[in-house]
């Protein structure tokens, strides 16, 4: 499967990760590259598989419903850059 | 005495217990070594002073009869593993300058076992790696170099910094994970013994996680005793993890019998492929001889489906590493390169802050996961994943353990491979199957390469069964008689 | 039942579907053990899971499953034994992983439905899509800095149940009546508390015009209206608006699109114009939920009366009209206060004081049924009191409002101002003498034939006793004595 810039560009949007102009065409081809090699799957035969959810044999735990997380906001807060006092902030989003 | 360095974990814990040595000694022994290897960069962030610290704690614990199972023990942490008030990176520029407020549970474990941690040791950026070049704190470099040849190695990847730092004996024992082999090709890469227990042994709450289906926390140590022993102190059911196994963990030193009579070891046949080093396969056909010498039969078994598990685990690992990843976007903790809008803030901090490798990975994640192609890829992979892992479950009808080689090659140069990532990805071809399957496996130092590097074999078992891994681990060790070190260190 | 709106060309039928956002009411988050409750001050009730720091995992809190299934019992919905749980992946400020812990393709509550309750007291059926289990985001203020917004986490990870309609419904009012019946049920349930304006309700709706008998058109989502007024206000521009667009030869482009309230329309959302593609695909932090068929059969047995259960009831049992039933239970609260004032009265009564003097009254003074002016103890006092003969209808409707504004009982009131009726004939016969012997020609008049003249004869007795004369014992007495 071949992905053309255009598709590159889309899926860079997608996952918020800016690639320049230039550097479009090299990782088109790159990404290109390890699609055609993990495009060998198509060989094999899954009508019948039903796709694996997780390796553990377990069923989802519960926890009770109880508050075990005390206000702690001086330490939420204490890695986000550019946080206030009160809040993480962010370039100011038109709605 | 010998050098205190020469002591492995077991035997140190024994000399503490003792008394014939305090954990000052260890780990000021310890400390200068940290020192004396800065050149391999096996560490992001040091912590000596503070295992200075509480090495003198740790002799007032040993000397009022206190001692935990690790008090006094030195080891390094993979920077994936969150530590309280320590930075963690995870090897990215975007976690730089980010101090967890909390502790990852198997540290927390590793710290209430009484282990002194030296510090966070180096690694591929986000654990993507097979060589630690992929590292925003640079690669890491390999103790060990081709004889006649002084050129640079890598000590394998993801847990490079981990391998390259007991390797060194620079640290007792280290903290790995491994999500494709991120501990068994690093440790196969540097002649030491590493295991990933089965998924869910370990908790990986506080681990940052790469692809959260397939990682698992595991040890890394001079030999299989030492594993035992600090993967004793790692596992453990973890209500914090829903993906954690609620089972004891069995006395995993009480396994070590010495004794393979009668187990019945597997060879699966598709893993002889054509062009496979030869030294490679002739040390796995040395390993099983050494397994039929100790009393164990030799079974061949299929596992037809294994030849598709690198594209599948290429296709699983991204996908859930697009979706983890995305919550690094400079709003709450890192790096945050700034943009006029939310959205170019966004593109500029995850452009800046993820490295190549990342970038790719991340991509191709998104990709294969979106409309109109996560049938194709994703959800296909997911089904040939269960193929696979029906593989094993048969195979382990036969048979008691698998044994294959850990890696194709021994350990490459800075700079070689880096070129093709699918030539780099073939590094994991014989891991990547038991980390798709969930499944215990172990690598030990079994031999030599003809240029003088170490050589690993891999052992895999069922799940859960990290015992019957360890048990045989442990005589194949033996047999091995593995004593080589690095030269110069 | 079509109700069709008239465009230039022609008419049209405005087709709906709903998509509710109900904040599931339990102590802690969906997966963390972060608190719930509303109005803390920012980032105070946020965990390092909630805020997705790095390594943190999600672990399910029991209760909020189980309010998702008995939510889906009270819908009469399926209940999915197996479920999973998906990541929704998309950038957003306010949601910390860069993804929503979701369900999508197998949701823990399948197919259900719901009766509306229509003005002329009949229902009809609107069938219920599916319910699902997911994680709330946090909130962004854009108004409180220039050139930044700002990130409160509080509300991120508390457990939403989404219930999504089909598109059955045909009118802003057929909305509006979904909302308030599936408020009602969640409330009696206690499930959700169904406060719009906190935000714990919150409504999306899918709208769409089309020729009566046509596919469905095209729909246009709009976004998080916070009270059941703005819904059907938004639902009716929005449908004007996509007629308009058609009637002009314009076509109509799938989009979501924001209420503005304040100016009673909707617009385009800027900030959502990237094309979605959610990536959805099961968390492997989770397992396949399973739910034990003990736990669900306990729910069931525990289930409470719904509203239309009860509804039924008051009609079969109380008597009472589909009408004045349909208010009684329409607010558990009101349903409950009606039956402690019917409880060995007169149920009808009861319903008529509880929907005419009491709703007035709440009307009158802005009170609502959960803190009423008078309880239902008190008014089931005062009812006694007419039962027993001790005061006559029209004077409870004083004491009613003696009781408001004083409080107290009826029984006191009643004793200490003297209301009691009078029973006593010599007492009614005396005043009877009074008013015949000061009216001597109107008596004689109405002997000569003006029959007419018998309710004057009883207002001035009535008055003459303060109107406490037992009316009855009074036209007994008074009739006799005229004839004499």
């Amino acid at each position: 499967m071949a992905l053309d810039q255009k598709t590159v560009a889309r899926v860079a949007m997608l996952a918020r990760i800016k690639v320049t102009e230039a550097d479009l065409p090299g990782l088109a081809t790159e990404l290109s590259g390890i699609l055609g090699w993990i495009e060998q799957l198509q060989a094999v035969d899954t009508s019948d598989v039903e796709p694996m959810t997780s390796v553990a044999d377990l069923t989802l735990p519960m926890r009770e419903d109880v508050v075990t997380v005390a206000a702690q906001r001086d330490a939420i807060l204490a890695n986000g850059p550019e946080a206030n006092e009160s809040f993480f902030t962010v370039p100011k989003v038109v709605e | 005495m010998t050098d205190i360095l020469d002591l492995s974990l077991a035997a140190a814990r024994r000399a503490l217990a003792d008394r014939s040595l305090s954990a000052v000694e260890l780990v000021g022994a310890y400390a200068k070594r940290v020192e004396a290897t800065r050149g391999l960069n096996a560490f992001i962030t040091e912590t000596l002073d503070h295992a200075v610290e509480a090495a003198k704690t740790a002799d007032q614990e040993l000397a009022s009869g206190d001692a935990k199972p690790l008090t006094g023990v030195p080891i390094g942490i993979k920077d994936l593993f969150c530590t309280k008030g320590v930075q963690t990176t995870a090897g990215s520029a975007i976690l730089k300058g980010f101090i967890p407020p909390y502790e990852s549970t198997v540290t927390e474990r590793l710290a209430a076992a009484g282990a002194i941690s030296l510090g966070k040791l180096n690694l591929d950026e986000f654990a993507m790696g097979s060589s630690n070049i992929t590292s925003h704190y640079g690669p890491v470099k390999s103790p060990w170099t081709r004889a006649g040849d002084d050129r640079p190695l890598v000590p394998g990847g993801s847990s490079g910094g981990s391998a390259a730092a007991v390797a060194a004996r620079a640290v007792l024992a280290a903290t790995g994970t491994d999500t494709g082999g991120s501990i068994r090709q690093p440790a196969a890469f540097t002649g030491i013994a590493g295991i990933k227990p089965t998924y869910g042994r370990c908790s990986r709450w506080g681990i940052v996680a790469f692809a959260s289906s397939l990682d698992q926390a595991g040890a890394m140590a001079r030999d299989v005793q030492d594993c035992a022993i600090l993967l004793q102190a790692m596992a453990g059911h973890d209500p914090k993890d829903s993906t954690s196994a609620p089972l004891p963990v069995p006395d995993w030193s009480a396994a070590l019998t010495g004794d393979i009579r009668g187990l019945k070891v597997g060879v699966p046949k598709e893993y002889r492929v054509d062009g496979t080093n030869p030294e490679i396969l002739a040390l796995w056909d040395q390993g099983l001889a050494w397994a039929r010498d100790a009393g164990a039969e030799i079974v061949e078994v299929s596992l037809p489906h294994t030849q598709y598990a690198l594209a599948t685990y290429y296709i699983v690992a991204p996908a859930e590493a697009s979706s983890n990843l995305a919550r690094y976007d400079g709003v709450r903790f890192g790096q945050r390169v700034p943009g006029k809008t939310l959205d170019e803030m966004y593109e500029n901090t995850r452009g800046a802050g993820f490295g190549a490798e990342v970038r790719r990975r991340i991509l191709i994640g998104t990709y294969t996961l979106s409309a109109g192609y996560y049938d194709a890829y994703y959800l296909k992979a997911q089904k040939v994943r269960a193929l696979i892992a029906r593989d094993f479950r048969e195979a382990f009808q036969q048979v008691d353990v698998l044994l294959t080689p850990t890696a194709p090659t021994a350990a490459f140069a800075l700079g070689e491979k880096m070129d093709d990532p699918i030539a780099m990805y073939l590094n994991d071809v014989f891991t990547v199957p038991a980390s798709l399957a969930g499944l215990p496996a172990m690598s030990i130092p079994a031999g030599l390469s003809s240029d003088q590097l170490p050589l690993g074999l891999h052992l895999i078992g069922r799940p859960f069964d990290e015992a019957t891994v360890l048990r045989c681990a442990h005589v194949l060790e033996r047999a091995a008689g593995f004593t080589a070190r690095p030269q110069g260190y | 039942m079509t109700q069709l709106i008239e465009g230039r060309t022609g008419s049209w039928e405005v087709v709906i579907g709903l998509e509710v956002h109900a904040q599931v009411i339990s102590n802690a988050k969906l997966f963390s053990g972060a608190p719930t409750a509303f109005g803390a001050e920012p980032n105070e009730q946020v965990s390092l899971v909630d805020a997705a720091m790095p390594g943190m995992l999600p672990v399910i809190n029991r209760v909020c499953v189980e309010q998702a299934v008995k939510t889906g019992l009270g819908l009469e919905a399926e209940i999915n034994l197996v479920s999973v749980f998906d990541r929704k992946n998309y950038f957003y400020a306010d949601l910390p992983a860069g993804y929503q812990i979701s369900q999508y393709q197998q949701p823990i509550v399948g197919k259900g439905r719901l009766l509306i309750d229509l003005p002329d007291g009949s229902q009809r059926e609107i069938g219920i899509t599916r319910l699902h289990l997911e994680q709330d985001a946090g909130k962004s203020m854009h108004d409180q800095h220039p050139v930044l917004s700002y990130i409160d986490l509080n509300r991120a990870g508390i457990a939403l149940m989404e219930i999504v309609s089909e598109p059955d419904l045909r009118s802003s009012e057929e909305a509006a009546a979904y909302l308030k019946k599936l408020r009602s049920i969640l409330r009696y349930l206690g499930t959700c508390d169904g406060n719009m304006e906190e935000g714990s309700m919150r409504c999306d709706a899918n709208v769409s015009v089309r020729r009566p008998g046509d596919p469905f058109g095209t729909r246009c989502e709009i976004k998080n209206v916070n009270s059941i007024r703005y819904v059907a206000q938004a639902i009716d521009y929005e449908a004007r608006r996509q007629i308009e667009v058609i009637e002009t030869g314009g076509t109509i482009d799938q989009e979501t699109r924001l209420f503005d309230a304040g100016r009673g329309i909707t617009r385009t959302m800027r900030s959502k114009e990237h094309a979605h593609d959610y990536r959805y695909f099961p968390d492997p932090d989770l397992l396949p939920l399973v739910l034990d068929p003990a736990m669900v059969a306990r729910i069931k047995a525990e289930m409470p009366e719904l509203p239309d259960q009860r509804r039924q009831r008051y009609v079969q049992e109380f008597g009472l009209s589909a009408y004045d039933a349909g208010v009684l239970v329409g607010e558990k609260e009101t349903a409950v206060y009606y039956e402690t004032v019917a409880r060995g009265r007169d149920p009808k009564v009861a319903a008529n004081w509880v929907t005419t003097d009491l709703f007035g009254l709440l009307n009158k003074t802005g009170r609502t049924i959960a803190d009423p002016p008078i309880t239902a103890e008190q008014l089931g006092g005062l009812l006694d009191l007419i039962a027993d003969g001790t005061i006559s209808g029209k004077i409870a409707k004083d004491v009613f409002l003696i009781l408001a504004e004083e409080g107290g009982d009826a029984r006191s009131i009643v004793e200490a101002r003297g209301l009691k009726q009078v029973t006593d004939t010599g007492a009614i016969d005396a005043a009877i003498d009074a008013v015949l012997a000061a009216n001597a020609d109107k008596v004689a008049e109405y002997r000569s034939g003006k029959d007419k003249l018998f309710g004057f004869f009883v207002g001035q007795v009535m008055k003459a006793t303060g109107g406490k004369a037992n009316p009855a014992a009074l036209n007994e007495l008074l009739k006799t004595r005229l004839q004499g």
